[in-house]
């Protein structure tokens, strides 16, 4: 087991006939046999993509037509910003299960009129601003580096790509594995937060713990803290660690992701440390202990 | 991006909200003909800075006696005075840090009759991805202040984005503030257009604080703070006129060009890594061992050598940088990549200061090849609490 993808999930790549599709889609196909099935683009359809290898993809005018073709339940977006949002909503309206978007710098009010949509429907987005899911030696969606991964029993759920990398191959060099990463992304208005994530794996048998890796800005880490709360009063619970980037942070500087600022006195990662061992969970001191601090927590 | 209070309000004034007249100066031999074209009998000069609490702000070049950075003025006599005082001064303010900021231009308004002072903003929720206003009868202080002491006072009303600012919600905040008879009409107007200008111009941050009913009972702007969303401005070249080069870091303006998301902080250990979360992680540990980050630099995911180069150099014109660490856990970013840029930036500038270098992940073997036969003065790290501990040494001894 694992969440969200396995080695049966069908993709589509929105955006594959540009070069970041092209390169990230390649890398797909070549990690664990990943079912990209199909790409988009609406002047294209009818044509097929050909990556270096020489793999070949049909491409479709449309998600809805390229689902329909090739019983794909999932769509990653590799469009520029000025329109990805408009291809959230064309998998929204082709009732993807799963959309993952990988674009960086989406405009806010642009995902203020997507979450509403999304609300709405049955689909769950990842992202934007992502580096994607990874399922270990299964099925890899995004931009995160295969080769550091290994098949295991840790889940890894972050607000920052490079911090995730960290987390995996902390994680891989302590012989601990992944059962699946998940990049929530970077930015204010976003699909799924780390709640959905944190349900999820404690579901997953495969999944024995947790890293959790935040940031300054918003109140997702408090929100998770206090689900965990919740839910180990119902005798769920599985031991995690967290971390929290941005300590040295100034406030009110947009530090890299939109999302990450300190504003009106809230967001600062002292109050969402204390809010994660609140909970019970296990804060690294250092983005260099992940692993670490969970294998002395694992004891 | 942050704009001046002066090109707030004429950004407003252009959806057709209510703001005082006035005019914006940038020389003193400017401010007579400014002053004479507002009817009086009171102006109200203000500096323009892009920093908060400018009022209660002090002028670091003029004794501790004298007023603030906003300053009301009974005559035309007071008011040229007082341009001619504050103009060209640097005003501190508790945003703008000890070293203040310049204040080189001035907004010259006409004086209002106020009878209440409220808090009005609008914002993007991040608990619910909703545009929200946020509404309090306590106007003219610091929210913050009110929120921590009276958070009842506080009201937050979620806009719902496919219907826009309806009426109803309009009505809603013009109850919140007990707005009655022609200065409720006059909000439950103000309050759509300003939802319009928010959405439509695509700003990430719009507050007047205070927004005002005057003796006449007439609602009125009197300030206004107004930042948008930089991932928007692409669509909207008329707000990019606005930008205004003065305000910011030199350092900052150069990253910029580059497309490189670049803070300038007081340390003295430069940093370079990739992506922002790494990034911050870097400057924490950095702390964490007893030294202070000099910056905040995220190379980005699809970093040229070229874009590499310039980072490196932006980082090395800091005069305050006794070292530099290089943190990159290459996912698309390749370490050849980054390898090649430092020792090209090297190059170029010379490097006086040592350079702990921690690559890991894509081509990483290549990457360390690249180091090792270019002959710098390089010390290699195997992770980032080895290169932090190996650059603060390395700087503190």
């Amino acid at each position: 087991m694992s969440i969200l993808i396995n080695n049966d999930t069908k993709i589509i790549v929105q955006g594959l006939t540009g070069k970041t599709g092209t390169f990230h889609t390649e890398q797909a196909l070549a990690y664990h046999g990943t079912q990209m099935v199909a790409g988009t683009h609406p002047k294209k359809g009818g044509t097929n993509w050909t990556g270096s290898d020489g793999q070949s993809l049909p491409i479709y005018t449309s998600v809805t037509d390229a689902k329909e073709a090739t019983g794909a339940t999932a769509s990653v977006i590799y469009v520029p910003p000025s329109g990805a949002a408009a291809a959230i909503e064309e998998a929204i309206d082709a009732e993807i299960d799963i959309i993952t978007c990988i674009t960086e710098g989406v405009p806010v009010q642009d995902m203020v009129r997507v979450k509403e949509k999304l609300d709405a429907s049955k689909s769950r987005l990842i992202g934007p601003n992502s580096p994607g899911i990874m399922t270990a030696d299964a099925c890899k969606i995004g931009i995160m580096p295969g080769s550091i991964f290994k098949k295991g029993s840790v889940g890894v759920l972050s607000r920052s790509g490079t911090l995730t990398y960290e987390a995996v191959y902390q994680t891989t060099v302590a012989g601990l594995g992944q059962s699946s990463a998940v990049g929530i992304g970077g930015d204010p208005v976003k699909g799924t937060e780390f709640i959905d994530i944190l349900e999820m794996y404690l579901a997953d048998p495969q999944t024995k713990s947790i890293i959790m890796i935040g940031e300054i800005g918003g109140s997702a880490e408090e929100d998770a803290a206090q689900f965990l709360i919740d839910e180990a009063k119902k005798g769920r619970s599985k031991p995690t660690v967290g971390f929290i980037a941005g300590r040295t942070a100034p406030p009110g500087r947009t530090m890299g992701h939109a999302g990450a600022v300190i504003s009106g006195g809230k967001g600062g990662a002292e109050d969402k440390i204390e809010a994660m061992k609140t909970a019970g969970i296990r804060v690294s001191p250092s983005p260099a202990k992940l692993a670490e601090t969970l294998v002395d927590l694992l004891g | 991006m942050n704009i001046h209070e002066y090109q707030a309000k004429e950004v407003l004034k252009g959806f057709g909200a209510p703001v005082a007249k006035g005019v914006a100066i940038t020389q003193l031999s400017e401010a007579n003909a400014a002053i004479a074209a507002l009817p009086g009998p009171v102006w109200v000069v203000k500096s323009q800075i892009h920093a908060g609490g400018r009022g209660k702000g002090t002028f670091k070049e003029l004794g501790k006696d004298a007023k603030g950075g906003v300053r009301v003025s009974f005559s035309a006599e007071e008011a040229l005075a007082n341009v001619n005082e504050m103009l060209g001064k640097t005003l501190v303010t508790k945003q703008t840090g000890p070293a203040g900021k310049q204040v080189n231009r001035l907004y010259i308004e006409d004086g209002a009759n106020i009878e209440r002072e409220l808090y009005l903003s609008i914002l993007v929720d991040r608990e619910n991805g909703k545009t929200s206003f946020v509404a309090s009868t306590e106007g003219g202080m610091d929210i913050e202040t009110v929120a921590e002491e009276t958070p009842e006072l506080i009201h937050t009303i979620g806009i719902t984005a496919s219907k826009g600012c309806t009426t109803q919600d309009a009505e809603r905040i013009a109850d919140a503030y007990k707005l009655t008879g022609s200065a409720r009409d006059q909000g439950i107007e103000l309050f759509k257009t300003l939802y319009e200008a928010f959405t439509s111009k695509d700003m990430s941050l719009l507050e007047i604080n205070p927004l005002i009913v005057t003796k006449e009972n007439d609602i009125q702007v009197l300030d206004a703070k107004v930042s948008f969303d930089s991932n928007a401005l692409f669509r909207h070249p008329d707000i990019l006129e606005y930008r205004d080069i003065t305000e910011e870091d030199e350092k900052e303006i150069e990253a910029s060009k580059f497309d490189l998301a670049y803070i300038a902080l007081d340390g003295e250990i430069g940093c370079m890594v990739n992506g922002a979360g790494l990034a911050m992680a870097t400057m924490d540990i950095i702390k964490m061992y007893g030294a202070e980050p000099a910056n905040f630099l995220d190379v980005g995911g699809g970093a040229t050598t070229e874009k590499v180069t310039a980072a490196f150099k932006i980082i090395t014109s800091d005069p305050k940088v006794k070292g530099i660490l290089v943190n990159i856990f290459g996912g698309i970013m390749r370490c050849d990549v980054i390898a090649q840029g430092v020792v090209q930036a090297v190059k170029d500038v010379g490097l006086d200061v040592p350079l702990v270098v921690r690559l890991e992940g894509t081509k990483v073997n290549e990457g360390k090849a690249i180091i090792n036969e270019s002959g710098l003065n390089v010390i290699a790290a195997d992770d980032l609490d080895d290169a932090a501990q190996k650059i603060v040494k390395a700087v503190k001894g």
